[in-house]
């Protein structure tokens, strides 16, 4: 034992415990079994042969605010920034399923996200922008079904096939109930409108992931980096066994689900994470649910810097913190990246922010040469014996929600909130307690005020979207409208794939909304059960 | 503040005077016995529910659907549910509320929620109070959730004129409870969330169990509900109705409020004897309290000793 | 004699981050007081009922949705309306430094962002309450 040491202690932000060292002892490995070259099963060193050698990760800053206008300006700004992927943010009336004018929707509208109330506004998103080429990802869950209809007509509507567009809906409702809570439905339905994508996308839309699995606001609502991972890849596995249900071939959908996990500030947990969850997937998938298809078994995911790890003071740090986190993305082979900006601890990003953002990631590309090898942290003692570790508590919450019937059955009894909640609850205590650092909240304070330059949030834009909306009523064919929303109700009550009929109401200008609505008459609506 | 025109706000039924009363009652035993002597002529109108059952049956959306459904019969509907405090750090969370919010703002309905401040038996030491209150200030209906903590809440039939055993599909452990003796406290068997499997399993096991019980003039029956989408609650409600006329065709009703009254008056005469005697029996108790822990004495003796001082003075 | 404080937590607006709301509801819980909590997404109009029915000491509004401007100074007119003038009012959330005066104005005792310390908020809590 090497001397005295400066605590008593050492662990990592998610209390894991983290030993002095580590040594050829801590590790029962073998490379052909455990790792694999990168490519290959179990693809723990990434899911690609080239990796970054190939092409480096799609840089994708999710962006979007106030009316369809303003967030197409922005995103062609990001493109001409060398950006390579788009992702919308949608307001939270969207989010929700209420129109603008909605009085639910009042101070909201365009705020955080765009808002999007009929296809004319998904129209005006993309004006311009050509959706053969770029990828697209939606952050958008409850009404998830019916964005993704907007943009494939409007895909039509420029003339690419659908066969060509491709992109990400998140469509993940199973981490709503656990963590995020913007659903609208009970579960059973909600899995059912999923199922009905996954159904019509391996059809029709081959190129789209229609499910992104999401950890990222599991950990963001305050969870450990082991809860993230085990919590989100149970979810995974429950959409996998719903589709199998429905009757699908496991590699008829499996290729087209995709992840999404946070990068938080403790290096070498968020390494050993990407690594165990890259090695669970393709095990279980191979394994338990007896794909044959390779790339079934491929965990390709997205990762966001950890939005709950920036401070309100001192926000510059913000910079180095996402700098970490970003890193310890690309140290764990991820597939594309979204860098926090500064500010967002303070308000919308403004563009500077969001440009320094961007940077960050590409310095880490292009300037600091952790592209030129793939893995390089496979091997290390430290990171493999991590790896293991991850592993190995995933596998215990599986057992668990296995115990109380399944992600569902867990739910229900609120399992999952409770250990996030509980989780949540140290992690504050701890940096009240001195027991966490967090740089410039409990440690190295400084009385200064923020000098950052925020994005202000104009009012009569909100006027702009409502009278856009009135048009649209105005305008669009009512006795229409009327028959595609009979017509989606009657489909509703009964088990048909829904993407069909949603389309069509789309097309006819039929509201999200009124879309909604329809749905929560058939399907009910899931209330808040709070669990502490 | 002044007791007595909050007493006169209760029984013009204000809500804003209902809600601070309830406060007074929960915390100052001093205006307590003032503002019920002021109420209490007032009260005697409302019909008393009581909702109990484990924890996350259901209750609280059985009573907001509930609440709904007297609401939209006209009568005026109040909620008092009991949340557990912390026995560590004397604080609550009171959760109730959530499940009953959702619908648009209506005067016709009050709901308050109390922490049970250590009290067992399911209830809280205000509770009855804060029902007088409600009464008085003109609800007919009056929905009472116990905390649940899967235990025989017995002390809600003292208060209750109804009381609701809630339950769920798949009982398993639950059956237990109902040995136990949830099965006497219960007038109605709700078997909640029958969205679910296995619901016919449990109402065909709790029909068996009251097959068995010993004979009494009133047969409970079991209803269905899903609380969450209001479903059986008009039955239920049916129910509900049915065991108020047993109980006021067989006098029961009367009885049922002799009885409420006899506990009642006990209750605050013991809590007033018991207060009164620890108050006075301060430096006796602090050196009883030394001998016994020195083993000079044992804890009849030293009682008894307390005791006997008084009864030669008296 | 002290009475247990009643606390009323509750998020407005359509944000559903309620990490806050549940961590800030806990500490109350462990410092000894009483907390009503209402889950999410609630009106202006259901937190002063709320209020007025549970006749809290005090209002904790978490909102992280940048509705802030809007709706806190309603649901802080309504408690007024009803009366319930001796109510403290507090927000947490993510507050921009510019909107801080007009919350104030309008009667928010104080304004605290995301990652306060909860002490701090605690102890804030006992000495403004105004009714004891
Ligand atoms: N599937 C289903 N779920 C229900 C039904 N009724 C209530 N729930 C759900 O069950 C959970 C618990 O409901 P509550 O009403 O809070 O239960 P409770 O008994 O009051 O809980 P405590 O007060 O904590 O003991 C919530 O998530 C409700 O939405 C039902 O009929 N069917
Ligand atoms: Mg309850």
């Amino acid at each position: 034992m090497a001397g005295k040491e400066r605590k008593d202690t050492f662990y990592t932000v998610s209390y894991e415990p983290i030993k002095d060292l580590y040594t050829p002892e801590d590790l029962d490995l073998d490379y052909g079994r455990d790792l694999g070259n990168p490519g290959e099963y179990p693809y723990t060193r990434g899911v690609y042969p080239n990796m970054y050698r190939g092409r480096v990760w799609t840089m994708r800053q999710f962006a979007g605010f106030g009316t369809a206008e303003e967030s197409n300006q922005r995103y062609k700004y990001l493109l001409e920034n060398g950006q390579t992927g788009l992702s919308v943010a949608f307001d939270f009336p969207t989010l929700l399923g209420y129109d603008s004018d909605h009085p639910r929707s009042e101070g909201e509208v365009g705020k955080l996200g765009v808002a999007i109330d009929s296809l004319a506004d998904m129209e005006m998103l993309f004006d311009g922008i050509p959706l053969g080429e770029v990828s697209t990802s939606m952050t958008i869950n409850a009404p998830a079904a019916i964005l993704w209809a907007m943009y494939l007509v409007v895909a039509e509507k420029q003339g690419v096939s659908w066969n060509r567009v491709s992109g990400t809906i998140q469509n993940d409702i199973l981490k709503e109930y656990i963590a995020q809570n913007t659903y609208v439905f009970p579960p059973e339905p909600s899995m059912r409108l999923i199922v009905d994508t996954f159904e019509f996308g391996s059809k029709y839309v081959p190129k789209w992931n229609t499910i992104s699995i999401s950890g990222y606001h599991i950990r963001e609502a305050g969870s450990t980096a082991a809860q993230e991972l085990a919590f989100t890849l149970s979810n995974g596995f429950a959409y996998v066994e719903a589709g199998i249900e429905r009757g699908l071939d496991v590699d008829d959908f499996a290729p087209r689900l995709s992840f999404f996990f946070n990068a938080h500030n403790d290096f070498f947990e968020e390494v050993a994470k990407y690594r165990a969850a890259r090695r669970i997937w393709a095990k279980t998938m191979k394994e338990k649910y007896g794909a044959k298809d390779p790339t079934s078994m491929l965990l390709r995911f997205h990762t966001q810097t950890a939005g709950c790890s920036l401070t309100a003071q001192q926000p510059e740090n913000n910079i180095v913190r996402t700098t970490i986190q970003a890193l310890a993305a690309v140290m764990g082979g991820t597939q594309s990246l979204h860098t926090n900006s500064m500010d967002e601890a303070l308000a919308l990003p403004s563009e500077k922010a969001v440009r320094i953002a961007l940077r960050t990631q590409q310095i880490i590309a292009e300037e600091s040469g952790v592209a030129n090898t793939i893995d390089p942290l496979g091997g290390s003692y430290f990171v493999e014996a991590f790896t293991n570790e991850m592993e190995k508590k995933a596998w215990e919450y599986f057992k668990r929600i296995e115990s109380l019937g399944g992600v569902l059955g867990a739910i229900g009894s609120g399992y999952q909130q409770r250990e996030i909640a509980e989780a949540s609850y140290r992690f504050q205590k701890g940096i009240q307690s001195g027991e966490q650092t967090m740089v410039g909240v409990n440690k190295y304070n400084a009385d200064e005020k923020t000098s950052i330059e925020l994005l202000k949030y104009s009012r009569d834009m909100v006027e702009r979207q409502i009278n856009r909306l009135d048009k649209v009523k105005k305008d669009r064919d009512g006795d229409l409208v009327k028959r595609c929303l009979e017509d989606l109700e009657k489909a509703a009550k009964g088990t048909e794939n829904l993407m069909p009929y949603i389309i069509d109401a789309v097309k006819a200008y039929a509201t999200v909304g009124e879309i909604m609505d329809v749905f929560k008459g058939v399907f009910g609506e899931y209330k808040d059960p709070a669990i502490f | 503040m002044d007791i007595k025109e909050l007493a006169d706000g209760v029984i013009r039924g204000e809500k804003r005077s209902l809600a601070r009363a309830i406060t007074v009652v929960e915390n100052n035993p001093g205006g307590t016995r003032e503002l019920l002597g002021y109420i209490y002529p007032h009260t005697g109108g409302a019909y008393i529910i009581g909702v109990t059952g484990s924890p996350g049956v259901g209750k609280s959306t059985l009573v907001y659907s509930l609440a709904r459904y007297y609401r939209s019969l006209g009568k005026k509907v109040g909620v008092l549910a009991v949340d557990p405090t912390s026995p560590f750090t004397g604080g609550a969370i009171l959760g109730d509320r959530i499940r009953m919010s959702g619908g648009e703002i209506d005067q016709g309905l009050y709901i308050r929620s109390l922490a049970s401040r250590g009290h067992l038996g399911g209830l809280s030491e205000a509770a009855s109070d804060a029902l007088a209150l409600i009464d008085a200030a003109g609800y007919e209906i009056i929905l009472l959730e116990t905390v649940g903590t899967g235990q025989a809440e017995v002390e809600v039939m003292r208060f209750a004129h109804t009381v609701l055993v809630t339950l769920v599909p798949g009982l398993g452990d639950e059956i237990q409870a109902i040995k136990a003796g949830i099965l006497e406290i219960g007038d109605v068997f709700v078997v909640n969330k029958a969205d679910r499997d296995g619901v016919d399993k449990t109402v065909l096991e709790i029909e068996m169990m009251l097959d068995l019980a010993p004979l009494v003039s009133y047969r409970p029956r079991v209803i269905r509900t899903v609380a969450s989408k209001d479903e059986g609650i008009e039955e239920l409600v049916k129910e509900i109705e049915r065991h108020k006329e047993h109980l006021i065709a067989s006098d029961a009703l009367n009885q049922k409020q002799m009885y409420m009254a006899e506990e009642r008056v006990k209750d605050i005469l013991i809590r007033r004897v018991s207060a009164y005697v620890l108050d006075r029996a301060g430096t006796d108790l602090d050196i009883a309290m030394q001998d016994i822990a020195s083993r000079k004495k044992d804890p009849y003796t030293a009682a008894e000793e307390i005791l006997k001082d008084w009864f030669e003075e008296a | 004699m002290t009475r247990t404080i009643k606390v009323l937590v509750t998020k407005i607006g359509l944000d559903s981050h309620d990490r806050g709301a549940k961590i800030i509801a806990r500490a109350y819980r462990d410092a000894g007081m009483e907390v009503v909590y209402t889950g999410l997404r609630q009106t202006p109009e259901q937190v002063m009922q709320a209020a007025l029915e549970e006749d809290v000491d005090v209002v904790a509004i978490s909102i992280l949705s940048g509705a802030h401007s809007i709706l806190v100074p309603r649901v802080v007119k309504l408690l007024r309306d009803e009366g319930l003038d001796d109510v403290l009012v507090l927000v947490g959330g993510v507050i921009p430094e510019d909107d801080i005066p007009e919350l104030k104005e309008a009667g928010v005792k104080e304004v605290f962002g995301t990652g306060s310390n909860t002490d701090e908020i605690i102890a804030f809590t006992r000495q403004n309450v105004r009714r004891v």
